[in-house]
């Protein structure tokens, strides 16, 4: 039978939880690069014993560690990030033009079809891409350059590249999202892009429906239906039936439209996932009830999903990156909390067990189905 | 030979001792010894000093001989019992609290 591995990024240090096929007994392994935040790693696609793993600190800078082995041993890759040409300005917190300075990955996104080749997203905002293991990294400068980036301006947590998503239908496509400027869409393989809120709407800039200034937390697809896009905005879950051209909303009847994560089920493209968060000011699930939420219609219609999750004092937040599916029959889901508790469900999100309950905060799930 | 006492997480991402040597030609100053730092241990790289502007990272400094170095310029010579081998020159992470 095939096994499935979880690859949790903490602030304390990676873990790699693994089961068999029937998802009902894990292992947690001990912590990899330990005592130091792991905000991302995910694993290839296309040869899952490649797994790429970003490590920050305000004492070391970035660190990009790179596996060869599904995650036993480990090797330090190039950590340099260097913007192409002139860097410019983008706005910072009070308005005022603010050099773009690298900070740190957030996200890994290896290449659907090569393992050498993999994606990174980064703070401040931009794209880089190696074709070599992670060797080299280079800039694909027409995002930050396509017209828009001196308005862009940071959230709170900094502005942060968070989003990147590989067309599986055509490999010159790529999503990104960008917090706090928006959707990006580019056509050609990454050479020029062009901004995709056309429906957005955000109160808390000067226009609501500005072409740049929102706050995408999170995008997702199906790999069979690429042109339809899920959002989990600041406030909001949207939808998009073309590619980002314009976008609805879907939060229906969600007792919060304010999250982090969305994830599409592996088998049913309209069936959704979203964890809802209270408030922006309040970073816990409503009334103290950990409940994902699902819409087997694509958005709108939502039933929540509490079986095995905790409905009474739970004040944790699930962060955008700490939510995955995989792609079993019936489909897995998991997700992890800021309060170190990794939660999975091998019944389409029915129900739900703890299968680690005293990590270091979680920021990152990601999943690896194993031959 | 130029001994250099590391911190432990760089320790660990060198897969070295606490202490490292490397041989540095004259002068000796903080910024020959780190580029022998980096050209000996690849992977150090940017951790200790930002690749582009090669300045010190915020939250380490630079001890010698008791004293606290990290202001002197990079170029500055390092003491002598640091250039003659007696005495390591220290990289030292901020205190982390909770």
């Amino acid at each position: 039978m095939s096994g499935i591995r979880l690859l949790v990024g903490t602030s304390k240090g990676a873990f790699i939880l693994t089961a068999d096929g029937s998802r009902k007994k894990w292992s947690v392994s001990e912590p990899h690069f330990g005592g130091l935040e792991i905000y991302h790693m995910k694993g290839s696609p296309a040869d899952p014993s490649r797994i790429y793993a970003s490590q920050c600190s305000d004492w070391f800078g970035q660190v990009v560690h790179r596996s060869d082995d599904g995650g036993t041993t480990w090797e330090t890759v190039s950590n340099k990030f260097e913007y192409a040409g002139e860097t410019g300005t983008h706005q910072w917190y009070d308005g005022t033009p603010h050099p773009w300075e690298f900070k740190r990955v957030w996200h890994f996104e290896p290449s659907l079809t090569d393992p050498d080749t993999v994606y990174a997203g980064v703070e401040d905002a931009a794209l880089f891409r190696s074709t070599d293991g992670g060797m080299n990294w280079e800039e694909l400068p027409g995002l930050r350059g396509q017209g828009t980036g001196t308005d862009w301006t940071p959230g709170a947590g900094g502005m942060c590249l968070h989003t990147i998503l590989l067309d599986p239908a055509n490999a010159d496509r790529i999503y990104t999202a960008i917090s706090a400027a928006g959707a990006f869409r580019t056509d050609d393989g990454g050479t020029t892009w062009r901004p995709i809120n056309n429906g957005l709407k955000s109160e808390h800039i000067p226009d609501p429906e500005a072409q740049v200034g929102h706050c995408v937390h999170s995008l997702a697809l199906h790999p069979t239906r690429p042109d339809v896009l899920f959002m989990q905005k600041h406030w909001d879950v949207m939808r998009s039936d073309n590619a980002g051209d314009a976008w609805h909303e879907v939060s229906g009847d969600l007792p919060s439209d304010f999250g982090f994560p969305i994830e599409v089920h592996a088998h049913e493209p309209e069936t959704i996932y979203v964890v809802p968060i209270k408030s922006d000011s309040e970073h816990y699930p409503p009334e103290g009830k950990l409940r994902v939420y699902r819409s087997r219609t694509g958005g709108n219609d939502w039933e929540a999903l509490t079986s095995g999750l905790p409905q009474e004092h739970c004040y944790h937040n699930i962060l955008r990156d700490a939510m995955a599916v995989d792609t079993f029959d019936p489909c897995g889901i998991y997700f992890g909390t800021t309060g170190g508790q990794v939660y999975a469900s091998a019944d389409n999100g029915d129900t739900w067990l703890p299968i680690a309950r005293d990590l270091p905060r979680v920021l990152s799930v990601e999943v690896q189905i194993l031959p | 030979m130029i001994r250099v006492v590391l911190p432990y997480h760089l320790r660990n991402l060198a897969r070295t001792d606490a202490e490292v040597q490397v041989d540095v030609d004259d002068p000796v100053t903080a910024r020959t010894v780190l580029d022998a730092i980096e050209a000996r241990f690849p992977m150090l790289g940017g951790t200790i000093r930002d690749h582009g502007t090669l300045k010190r990272r915020a939250y380490l400094r630079y001890f010698a001989c008791n004293e606290d170095i990290s202001h002197e310029p990079d170029d500055a010579p390092l003491p002598s019992t640091v250039a003659s081998g007696e005495e390591p020159l220290y990289i030292v992470g901020a205190i982390s609290g909770g």
